[in-house]
Parts: C-alpha cells; sequence; structure tokens
C-alpha cells in the first residue's frame, strides 16, 4: 500500500499540496483527477522522490519512501511520462530495454532486446519499430514505447502521467485499454493523473479528486456519477460555472 | 541608504551563492568520476562528439591565428631589426597562449552550448526525470562522460592546434615573408621548450573541464520551455568564455611569473 500523510509542498508562494492524506491499496487501480495546475504531477513526483515533500509523510508498505536505497525503491516502480520522456541518442529498443541493460542485475544486450521486443509487441508496435529512433515515431507510438518501456522490468508499482494527452479520441482509447489490461494481468499498484473523463472510466478501481492542495473526494470509480460533491460535479461535466474557478 | 546597500548586496549575494553552488556541482562531479559504475559507451560518444568534431574548428582558427601572429609580429619586429624572431615567437606564443586559450573559447562556443541545449532539453521534457525513475543518476550519466571526454579531448585539440598554427606561421613566413623554410623551421624546433607545449596542454585539459562543467551545470538547471534553454544555453557560453580568460590567466602566473 502507498500512504501518504498530510503531505505539504510549497513553490515560493505557490503553495500546491497543503495536506494531501491519501491510500492507494496494492493491486488496484487508483486515479487521481483535478484540474491544471492542481498540483497531480508534483504528488506523484512527491512519491517517486524526484520532489521532496516540505511536510508529511510518505510510506510503501509501511516503509517512508525517503529512507533506504532509494535505487531498490525505485527498481519497483515503472513510469508513463506525459511527453513519452523517451531518450532521443537511443533506439527505441534501448529505451524499452534501459533498466534492464544497467545494474547489479543487468541482462546482456541481446537478451535485453528479445524482452524489449516483446514487450513492444505487447503494446502493439511491431518488431520493427525496435531499430528506429523516438522522433522518427508519431505520438500516439511514442507513448506506447514509454507504456513499453514503463512495464519492461515488470514493475510492481505503475505511474501513469496523463497517458492520453495529446492523441486523437481513437488512440486515447486504446493507450486507456492497454493500461487496464497491463495492470490487470500483472496485478500491479497503479497511480494515473489524468483530467481525461473517458480514461478515468476505463482505468480506474478507485478515485481521488485534487482540488486546493488537498484531496476533495475519494471513492470507488461506480461512486463518481452519484457523489453530490458540487467539484466533483462540476468537473465530471465540464461545467464552466461552479464552485471550481474558472482562471486560475 | 538602506536599500542602496540592499540593491549592492543584493547581487554580490547572488554572486556567491551561484559560486558556491557551482562548486558544488563541480565536487559533485569529481566523486561520481570515481565511482562506478561508468558509462564508457556515453564516454566514446562524448569524446567523438567535443574531440573528434570539434577538429576542424580547432585547426581552422589555429592555421588563421598562426599566419596573421607572423605578419603582425614581423610587422612589429622590422621596426627594431628583430625579423628573425618571428619563428620563435609565433611557436610559443601559439603553445603557451594562443593555442589553448582560442581552441579553448572555440570549443566553448561549440560544446558548451551544444551540451547546456541538451540536457537543458531533457530537462523540461522530463528526460532527465526519467533516467532517475530508471534508477539512473542524470549527473553520473549525462554529466560526467561529457566532463571527461573534454578534460582528455582538449589537450589533444590543443597538441593539434598548436602543430597547425605553427604551420601556418611558416606558411606566411615562406611565402609572404622571404623567409628559408628549412631555417623558419630550425629557429622554430631550437627555441621551443617542452614546457612552453606542456603548459599550453595543462592549460587545455582545465578549459575542457570548465567547457563540459558550465555546459552540464546550466544544462541542468535549466527553466522550463525554449526561452528557458535558450537562456542556459547563452550562460554556458558566456560563463565558460570568461570563466577560461580568467582561468588563462591564473594558470600564467603560476607556471611563468617567476
Amino acid at each position: 500500500m502507498i500512504a501518504l500523510r498530510d503531505v505539504h509542498k510549497r513553490f515560493g508562494d505557490n503553495r500546491v499540496l497543503q495536506g494531501v492524506t491519501l491510500e492507494i491499496a496494492s493491486g488496484t487501480s487508483m486515479v487521481i483527477i483535478g484540474g491544471s495546475g492542481t498540483g497531480k504531477s508534483v504528488l506523484l513526483k512527491c512519491i517517486l522522490g524526484l520532489v521532496r515533500p516540505d511536510q508529511g509523510t510518505i510510506t510503501l508498505e509501511g516503509q517512508d519512501v525517503t529512507g533506504g536505497d532509494h535505487d531498490a525503491f525505485l527498481a519497483r516502480f515503472g513510469m508513463l511520462f506525459q511527453g513519452g520522456a523517451l531518450f532521443d541518442s537511443l533506439r527505441v529498443w534501448e529505451n524499452v530495454a534501459f533498466r534492464l541493460l544497467r545494474g547489479p542485475k543487468a541482462l546482456p544486450k541481446p537478451e535485453a532486446r528479445e524482452v524489449a521486443i516483446e514487450k513492444l509487441r505487447r503494446v502493439g508496435l511491431k518488431p520493427a519499430t525496435a531499430d528506429l529512433f523516438p522522433a522518427e515515431l508519431s505520438g500516439g507510438m511514442q507513448k506506447r514505447v514509454g507504456l513499453a518501456r514503463a512495464i519492461a522490468a515488470s514493475p510492481e508499482i505503475i505511474f501513469f502521467d496523463e497517458p492520453t494527452t495529446g492523441l486523437d479520441p481513437i488512440m486515447a482509447g486504446v493507450i486507456n485499454e492497454l493500461i487496464r489490461e497491463i495492470v490487470v494481468e500483472m496485478g500491479a499498484t497503479a497511480m494515473t493523473i489524468t483530467h481525461d473523463m473517458s480514461s478515468v472510466r476505463a482505468i480506474a478501481d478507485s478515485v481521488a479528486m485534487l482540488h486546493g492542495g488537498v484531496i476533495r473526494w475519494t471513492g470507488p470509480v461506480s461512486e463518481l456519477d452519484a457523489t453530490p460533491d458540487p467539484f466533483v460535479q462540476q468537473f465530471i461535466h465540464g461545467r464552466a460555472d461552479g464552485p471550481i474557478e474558472s482562471i486560475r | 541608504m538602506t536599500s542602496a546597500l540592499g540593491a549592492l548586496g543584493r547581487p554580490v549575494l547572488q554572486a556567491i551563492a551561484a559560486v558556491g553552488r557551482v562548486a558544488l556541482f563541480a565536487g559533485a562531479i569529481l566523486w561520481h568520476m570515481l565511482r562506478p559504475p561508468f558509462y564508457l559507451r556515453e564516454l566514446g560518444h562524448a569524446l567523438l562528439q567535443i574531440g573528434w568534431y570539434s577538429l576542424p574548428v580547432v585547426g581552422l582558427t589555429a592555421i588563421f591565428t598562426g599566419g596573421a601572429l607572423a605578419l603582425q609580429i614581423y610587422a612589429g619586429g622590422s621596426r627594431f631589426n628583430a625579423e628573425s624572431v618571428v619563428p620563435s615567437i609565433v611557436a610559443i606564443g601559439m603553445t603557451r597562449e594562443l593555442g589553448p586559450v582560442l581552441g579553448g573559447l572555440m570549443v566553448a562556443a561549440r560544446v558548451a552550448s551544444s551540451i547546456a541545449a541538451e540536457i537543458g532539453t531533457m530537462k523540461v521534457t522530463e528526460q532527465i526525470d526519467a533516467l532517475v525513475t530508471l534508477s539512473t543518476n542524470p549527473l553520473k550519466y549525462l554529466a560526467v562522460p561529457r566532463v571527461v571526454a573534454a578534460t582528455l579531448s582538449m589537450p589533444v585539440l590543443v597538441a593539434t592546434g598548436d602543430a597547425i598554427g605553427i604551420m601556418g606561421g611558416w606558411l606566411v613566413g615562406i611565402t609572404r615573408l622571404d623567409f628559408n623554410s628549412a631555417a623558419y623551421l630550425k629557429n622554430t624546433a631550437d627555441f621551443l621548450q617542452g614546457w612552453d607545449v606542456g603548459s599550453g596542454l595543462v592549460k587545455g585539459a582545465v578549459f575542457g573541464f570548465i567547457v563540459a562543467l558550465m555546459g552540464s551545470y546550466h544544462g541542468m538547471n535549466s527553466a522550463r520551455g525554449a526561452q528557458g534553454v535558450g537562456a542556459a544555453t547563452k550562460a554556458a557560453v558566456v560563463s565558460a568564455s570568461v570563466l577560461i580568460l580568467a582561468a588563462n590567466y591564473v594558470l600564467t602566473e603560476v607556471f611563468f611569473s617567476s
């Protein structure tokens, strides 16, 4: 289980997180929703240790994420970045097999390439893609490669940062389905941040809404539409009028 | 009065803080240089990019500088019948000063900008964050190979630039200044000492370290967006160039002041 207790983070005068408390049960898929600039990515980066919280604790299976061997901690994670974040100078298969080629448990190159091609196939890409460079791929293909990289080392926990941003609805649907299939198949714990409601419905077991630096609402996805919370209702229906200011 | 002192003090404190940050960054790079893992493939790639591909620009700079130096020394020397010093002064000038300094500045323009832009772009496109999540230290993977490659490449580039610069002086000497080719070369060889060349190579190594250090530092600290990467690139070239000139003075003082 990933547990956040009273997590605060500010950048200068901007208090982004103002006491986030949240639990993500092992083997479940949690989706964090919220408007742009509400701190969803910051929250995710706090868990990964990319951003240090000013206050509060984050634990994974009861262990504080800031202590211990950070590399070993990160080895349990896979992450799909919003823009893919593929390494331009490396071929697609080298991007996918990046973790497999390094560290104490590094695989020999041919074996790592085999695994990479298998993962590419899993996300619907042909083996011929393996030898291309990221710049030669479309946005949707880059997202799939990013997904293949995230699952390459069979992590226990996978984070998805805006997985469908910038994709057409069909490609977004394909990515959503892939994420759901992979998470179920691997039995992984998943945390997705998005403001795409079709992603929420396709991926989530449970949903949390981040607003004003705190978790405004959390519950099973089946209860999302029925909740009377005006913030959630405004957000999921995309209304301009409501308690959430349109100018932030 | 207080506000005037505050206005004066703020940039001074900022400058001191910046020097401290660069010093800590340099210390971290030196620390990571000595500790595994070592990324040999990235080092090889950096050697090619920084060393091999800088040869044309360093060579062209050197040949024109050597030629112009010969013309200037001849013009100055002729005022007191000392035209014969052209070969020795060209050789000493190229090896001790112009080879390393101009080579360093040209490499700063070419390499510091490229390193800052590349790492800065990686930062704004979250590739640096991706490296961290893949249990790879970005400093070790991105900065250390570039700093090592620049430190190793620059002495070779300086030595090549020295040879080409002296050749430029010789070419101008025999074609424009009526020097005898064999006498020019003998004069050069007789007057040039090992430390003239050695001091330039040491300077080259220091300048190479500065170039890659500033490129990496500004790239890693790039602000968001195209403007942020542009500013990082500019800051890398300016700071590397100024530091090269400052380091050149300090090294010249240390090597030759006695």
